[in-house]
């Protein structure tokens, strides 16, 4: 469905503030994938995001969705059938806007015109859809986002992207603002979700056993590239300590083919 | 004296509800206003020496006011020019601009000619009490175009425009182009003003290249006025209302400062500093009350 083709990502070229941030990675994402994906801080995961979502442009490589090459398409148009939640709780939601005209404006993706479509029918329809929830939210439709708090304003981000039906989700640590208590409700949701309607996502987490719990394939990130990958039964296999010695070893092999280059200048 | 006052708070409110869209729906600080309320002015005079009727003088005047804000929103979407500096280009092309549709004059009268404002008073002379006439008229003018925006505003589109302003992601998650949102936004909003723009000219009996100057930071004043009457709100009814009332009270101000301003031996030259510290009197009132409200609310939770 999607497919990243030797895609790489530099930034700042030509300065000293050089940075390979993605390196020819090639990824392929089937439909009906849940994919978490894993690796430590600047490994490069939210710009891989960032570029299937279209937020940057690769300097080398193809995307492409369902065959169709979007590797130069705009963010807003691809918005249109990749949903995508940020870490903030804040950026899903205008909090200047009742809860009501929060769900018109995410209901239909693309273009909007001079036509009032928030009757009776939607905030019904609304109303239903508020329940599953089980936030109370469904009689607080009048209600300011401001009033919200970050968890209640995620969850309702994350209902209001599954109900426009995209054909990929991406989250990008949805729950890592969150308290505890509320990171748990969302994730759960999250994962109800996905299987109700058979979403195709990715989701960037700090907690491997989020990682190894959620999903049925893994991605380990370090240094712009993709360095594990493991789907299906060798996924279910795998542990919390399993995973740290498998990075572990990869880390030390790349910190000895370091060793090896600079040996050899 | 007080129909004055709002006469003059009507026919600047449009322009305020202008200012409104573009300061505080898009957060697009647009300054063109300075160069398309005298655009207004001047399409509207000039149409009217031209012959043209005086509905299809404001239609040209509207128009006029579009396509100076549509200017200004390409040139900061597509060269990348912050907003600011791309309504400040627009509004200093629009100077020569204006000058030319004068034709090469800074100040062209339209007293003897037939305009919407004479007719309209000439029609009821008589029905109503002359000096109610105008005012009836504006009253009439600006809740059509206050009700006209309050129902942009609840349109898919507006709402979307409403986002706008407050989250740009969320605008383009939804597929929305936020360039064609601000482009839209910011060429409707000149439009109200070259309206505006347009009934101060036949008010005035004169259109003048000067008219426009400061003109944002009178309707940014009244603005802030507007909100200060209402806590919060996310009607937009109650908003647009705000804006308009922020404007009549504006201008009470400022006719007190102009008629008895010589009370402190004040001259009307000095009304630009009064406008300005007005602003920031009301910038800080306004902290101080979040502030208030802030630890207001800090303490209850404890």
């Amino acid at each position: 469905m999607i497919e990243l083709k030797n895609v790489s990502m530099l930034f700042n070229p030509g300065t000293v503030n050089e940075n390979l941030a993605i390196s020819n990675i090639n990824l392929k994402v089937k439909e009906g994938d849940f994919i978490t994906v894993i690796g430590s801080n600047g490994a490069g995961k939210s710009t891989l995001f960032n570029l299937i979502a279209g937020t940057l442009i690769p300097t080398e490589g193809s995307i492409s969705v369902n065959d169709r090459i979007v590797t130069r398409e705009p963010e807003f148009k691809r918005a249109r059938y990749i949903g995508r939640i940020f870490q903030n709780p804040l950026l899903g939601t205008a909090s200047n806007m009742s809860l009501e005209d929060n769900m018109m404006i995410t209901y239909r993706k693309g273009f909007k015109w001079l036509k009032r479509s928030l009757n009776h029918k939607m905030r019904e329809y609304f109303r239903t859809e508020l329940v599953q929830l089980k936030m109370g939210l469904e009689e607080r439709m009048k209600e300011n986002l401001a009033m919200f708090s970050g968890g209640q304003r995620q969850a309702l981000t994350l209902l209001m992207m599954v109900l426009s039906r995209p054909d990929l989700i991406l989250l990008d640590e949805h729950t890592a603002a969150l308290d505890p208590k509320n990171a748990q409700i969302v994730l759960e949701l999250t994962n109800k979700f996905i299987k109700e309607y058979r979403l195709t996502s990715m989701m960037i987490t700090h907690n491997m056993s989020h990682a190894i719990e959620f999903g049925n394939r893994l991605l380990m990130m370090d240094k712009g590239e993709i360095i594990f990958d493991a789907e299906g039964e060798a996924k279910k296999a795998l542990t919390v300590e399993k995973l740290i010695e498998k990075f572990h070893e990869i880390r030390h092999k790349s910190f000895e083919n370091d060793r090896t280059l600079l040996s050899d200048e | 004296m007080i129909e004055g006052i709002l006469v003059e708070g009507l026919i600047y409110g449009i322009m305020v509800l202008g200012v409104f869209i573009t300061f505080r729906v898009l957060d697009f600080p647009d300054l063109t206003v300075d160069g398309s309320f005298p655009l207004g002015a001047a399409l509207m005079v000039q149409c009217l020496l031209l012959g043209f009727n005086g509905w299809l003088a404001l239609l040209v005047a509207f128009a006029g006011g579009v396509i100076a804000g549509v200017i200004t929103a390409v040139i900061h979407n597509h060269l990348k020019v912050p907003n600011l500096l791309a309504g400040i280009l627009t509004m200093t092309m629009l100077y020569s601009i204006n000058i030319r549709i004068l034709g090469n004059r800074a100040n062209v009268p339209v007293l003897k000619h037939e305009t919407i404002l004479s007719r309209v008073s000439e029609r009821f002379s008589g029905i109503i009490p002359d000096e109610y006439i105008y005012l009836l008229f504006f009253i009439i003018a600006a809740l059509i175009i206050k009700l006209l925006i309050d129902m942009f505003f609840r349109t898919d589109l507006g709402m979307t425009m409403g986002a706008m302003g407050n989250n740009e992601q969320m605008v383009i998650s939804q597929g929305v182009n936020p360039k064609t949102l601000k482009t839209i936004g910011v060429g409707l909003s000149n439009g109200l003003v070259a309206i505006s723009g347009a009934f101060a000219a036949q008010y005035l009996g004169f259109a003048d290249v000067g008219l426009g100057q400061g003109i944002i930071i009178s309707g940014l004043a009244s603005v802030m006025i507007g909100e200060f009457l209402v806590m919060k709100s996310n009607r937009i009814g109650v908003l647009t209302l705000c804006a308009l009332t922020g404007s009549i009270l504006f201008h009470g101000v400022m006719y007190l400062g102009r008629y008895y301003g010589y009370v402190i031996k004040m001259t009307p030259n000095d009304l630009n500093l009064i406008k300005g510290l007005l602003i920031i009197v009301l910038l800080v009132v306004t902290q101080s009350k979040k502030l208030k409200r802030f630890t207001l609310r800090a303490m209850v939770a404890k």
